[in-house]
């Protein structure tokens, strides 16, 4: 490559190759992930040979995991994490132990050395964060059971990264590294220190550091300074030989309940964006064509067994935890595939001496294809195998699936609104397929007797599973109002049928609902403050009947009114001079009431004859 | 601009196959001559709309009241759209003109059979007994009032008689005013109600 200004080629390079691959992999329904690998393929040593040096690539990429698992613990609040802490440790345990034991097995018996063995089991068994995450991104899963679970495995594999690399020295070959494991008490207290001075730091002194950064009004410093949190963490856990990831990790949860979570959030997506996307190429780069064409035929068996032997710890995992079926094929094949921290585990084995440099290279070669192979096998079972599994759970699993597809009502949104509908219902024997997003929400719910499944209703494919092509009506509960709205619109195009009786926040959410043809609205507060208006004429000294007959006449007016109103709902202007209107009008009418029955009381304490 | 106003009201209309085969005998008559008006799903809240409903009776000739008779009446919210609609200085009293000469019919049924509306019955007196409220709300609204059509033993009724009940009901609503039995019917004598009578009826 040209010495001129390198790193200006090499961005041509790099933002030339993902700007041509990944539109054209979206556009053949392969997802993102696929067209940064081929890029990678394309401008690597295998290919155009346009970058040579795809390892240190790599590393610098590496901070693109680093950001996306910022990001990830910037949506989970430390209560939510605590709530994940069974399926991190217990599950992720199992896969990581079991997957390791099952493949280390498999070596032995077909006679291969147990030093390699167990540490070829030990890097396949664990699983691209970044592809996992990626996917379940890309296909908004995030919220669901298998993403949570994935995203659990996927930190306990983190977590599980720092012993496993601590430990590989003691499988170096004899007299080849025998220094390396001195002062592991020294380093261990080293990295308790670096944890606790994260998780006190960032509890103590990062809000009032960034509202002070905040204040000065500048984006870009606060951009900045975005960026300088993530790289000081990942360079304090480096320091210690801890995984930056998971440092960058807790750095986002213990930033989850603050202020701030949104701008981080909205300022560090577009570069963690770009540098997994970078890290994927580097990937596609790294695979070592040479060795595999060299032995083809092991590559392909080391790749298909070791996914199998993975899938066979993954699949009973699935039925246990339980994952919806139709939902289990991604889980299955996320974790199943091999990942970054493979790539780590091989290099610090080779490093300490444990496996030999071709050995590794091979190794490096199946975690990489199993990477190549996860979206193409995911776009596969997007097309074959999940339209079946979808239809197949309706009949196998009722207690999970059918049961629900066939109640008449939906309820989107189980908080505090939603919750009272659901409970009128229940308690008159008609039963709801609850949705609500919130995992904490469904979790206490749950344990009141509820059967509520997690998921965003925003997502058509949801929405289909929870029974809205035959349902008759959907509660429209939903806090959120854009979200409320995207549910309506979706409902009204691809389930015409389905009633929406729908809870509005206020007036502009009632409006918009109402554009979108839905009929059924309430305001939530309308009532409530009625029923207080009510109560305040009684404290006045009315009728208890008067008073409610005021009330509703009011609501009646209210909503007379409001109709009036809608369709000049842009134009602020107009609605203020039709409200003062519709106000006038009722104190007229109100005034004449009053005056007519002061007439009649007048009349009959007049001395008649 | 229809002039017969028929009042439904059932608030249980889905436990009555009498009252919903009724209604929708007359809802069939004539749209453009017949308006149905189901007061228990017009007002589930019982919040009547007053003005609504005295606009309605303005143009009608035919003032229909259907109804089950319950406690030997009517449903509370026939009774409560009673007390609200015919309003002092509108129905009835000073300037209480609005219904003056219409026709006021009431189709009922019950749920004793016939023999029960005797001395010797459980309801000791016959249905007549039951009616001069009735008959004298029309006085005191200037209505004459029709004789009513009844069903008794309503619970016991086989689809037949139900459907043979219906047809009567909807030939009746076809005809009117051209019944046999009009001719013989007197005017109503006015009852004029001072002024100071019910001074606090208007509400």
């Amino acid at each position: 490559m040209d010495a001129g200004t390198p790193w200006l080629l090499t961005s041509l390079v790099y933002l030339g190759a993902a700007v041509l691959a990944v539109p054209l992999a979206r556009l053949l329904g392969l997802g993102s992930i696929i067209g940064y690998l081929a890029a990678g393929i394309a401008i690597g040593p295998w290919g155009l040979q346009l970058v040579t040096d795809a390892a240190a690539i790599l590393q610098f990429a590496q901070f693109g995991v680093v950001l996306m698992l910022f990001l990830v613990g910037l949506e989970l609040e430390p209560r939510r994490l605590w709530a994940l802490r069974r399926p991190i440790f217990g599950w992720g345990s199992v896969q990581l132990l079991g997957s390791t034991a099952l493949m280390l097995l498999a070596g032995v018996a077909l006679g291969v050395d147990w030093r390699l063995a167990l540490v070829a089991a030990l890097a396949f068994s664990m699983s691209s964060t970044a592809i996992g995450l990626g996917v379940l991104n890309e296909r908004n899963l995030m919220a669901t059971t298998s993403g949570r679970s994935v995203l659990s495995v996927s930190l306990l594999q983190d977590v599980a990264a720092i012993p496993i690399l601590a430990l590989l020295p003691l499988l170096a070959l004899p007299g080849a590294q025998a220094a390396a494991a001195d002062g592991g008490w020294l380093a261990a207290t080293k990295a308790v220190g670096v944890i606790g001075l994260i998780v006190l730091g960032g509890r103590l002194a990062l809000r009032p550091l960034l509202r002070w950064i905040a204040r000065s009004d500048t984006p870009e410093i606060f951009t900045a300074a975005s960026l300088l949190l993530v790289v000081a963490t990942a360079a304090l856990m480096e320091s210690v030989g801890l995984s930056m990831a998971l440092g960058a990790f807790l750095a986002g949860v213990l930033l989850a309940e603050s202020e701030y979570r949104r701008e981080l959030e909205t300022d560090l997506q577009p570069f963690k964006g770009l540098l997994l996307g970078l890290f994927f190429i580097a990937v596609g780069m790294s695979i070592d064509f040479a060795v595999v064409l060299a032995q083809p035929l092991l590559t392909l068996a080391l790749v298909l067994g070791f996914l199998l032997l993975k899938a066979l710890v993954l699949l009973p995992m699935a039925h246990w935890m339980p994952i919806p079926l139709a939902e289990r094929p991604v889980f299955v094949l996320l974790l199943a595939q091999g990942g970054e921290f493979g790539f780590v585990v091989l290099q610090g084995a080779t490093l300490a001496g444990a496996i030999g440099a071709a050995d590794a290279s091979l190794l490096v070669a199946a975690v990489a294809l199993s990477m190549l192979l996860t979206p193409l096998l995911l776009a596969g079972i997007d097309r074959w195998v999940a339209p079946r599994l979808a239809s197949a759970g309706r009949t196998q699993r009722p207690q999970e699936i059918a049961e629900p597809q066939h109640a008449p009502i939906i309820i989107a949104g189980f908080g505090r609104y939603g919750q009272i509908v659901g409970r009128l219902l229940n308690a008159n024997g008609l039963s709801a397929t609850v949705l609500e997003h919130d995992a904490d929400q469904v979790e206490t719910v749950r344990r009141f007797g509820w059967r509520v499944f997690y998921g965003d209703a925003t997502r058509l494919d949801l929405l289909r599973t929870a029974g809205a092509a035959q349902a008759r009506v959907l509660v429209l509960a939903i806090d959120d109002i854009d979200q409320s709205v995207a549910v309506a619109r979706l409902v009204r195009e691809h389930f015409p049928q389905l009633q929406i009786v729908a809870r509005a926040r206020n007036v502009t959410h009632y409006y918009r609902l109402q554009q979108l043809g839905v009929e059924l609205i309430e305001r939530e507060t309308l009532d409530a403050a009625l029923m207080s208006g009510r109560s305040v004429f009684e404290l006045m000294g009315w009728e208890r009947h008067a008073a409610r007959n005021q009330a509703l006449r009011f609501r009646r007016h209210s909503i007379e009114l409001m109709q009036r109103m809608a369709p000049h709902s842009g134009d602020e202007k107009k609605l203020i001079a039709l409200a003062k209107q519709g106000r006038e009008q009722l104190e007229a009418q109100w005034a004449a009431e009053r005056a007519e029955q002061a007439q009649a009381r007048g009349d009959w304490q007049r001395p008649t004859e | 601009m229809p002039d017969i106003v028929v009042l439904v009201a059932h608030p249980q209309q889905q436990h009555s196959r009498v009252h919903r085969a009724l209604m929708r005998a007359a809802a069939q008559v004539a749209p453009a001559r017949v308006e149905v008006r189901d007061l228990y799903a017009l007002y589930p809240d019982y919040l009547i709309d007053v003005p609504a409903e005295q606009a309605c009776l303005q143009g009608a000739r035919l003032v229909v009241w259907q109804h089950p008779i319950h406690w030997y009446g009517m449903p509370p919210l026939m009774k409560l759209w009673l007390d609200e609609v015919f309003a002092f200085g509108w129905a009835y009293g000073p300037g209480g003109h609005a219904l003056r000469g219409k026709d006021l019919w009431l189709v009922a049924s019950t749920g004793g059979p016939a023999e029960s509306y005797r001395p010797e019955g459980y309801n000791r007196y016959a249905f007549d007994a039951f009616l001069p409220p009735y008959e004298q709300t029309a006085a005191l609204a200037g209505m004459r009032f029709l004789p009513p059509l009844l069903l008794h033993g309503a619970h016991r009724a086989s689809e037949d008689e139900i459907a043979a009940h219906a047809a009567v009901y909807s030939q009746r609503l076809a005809r009117y005013p051209d019944w046999p039995e009009l001719g013989d019917l007197q005017a109503c004598a006015p009852c004029a109600v001072p002024g100071d009578a019910r001074p606090d009826a208007a509400r």
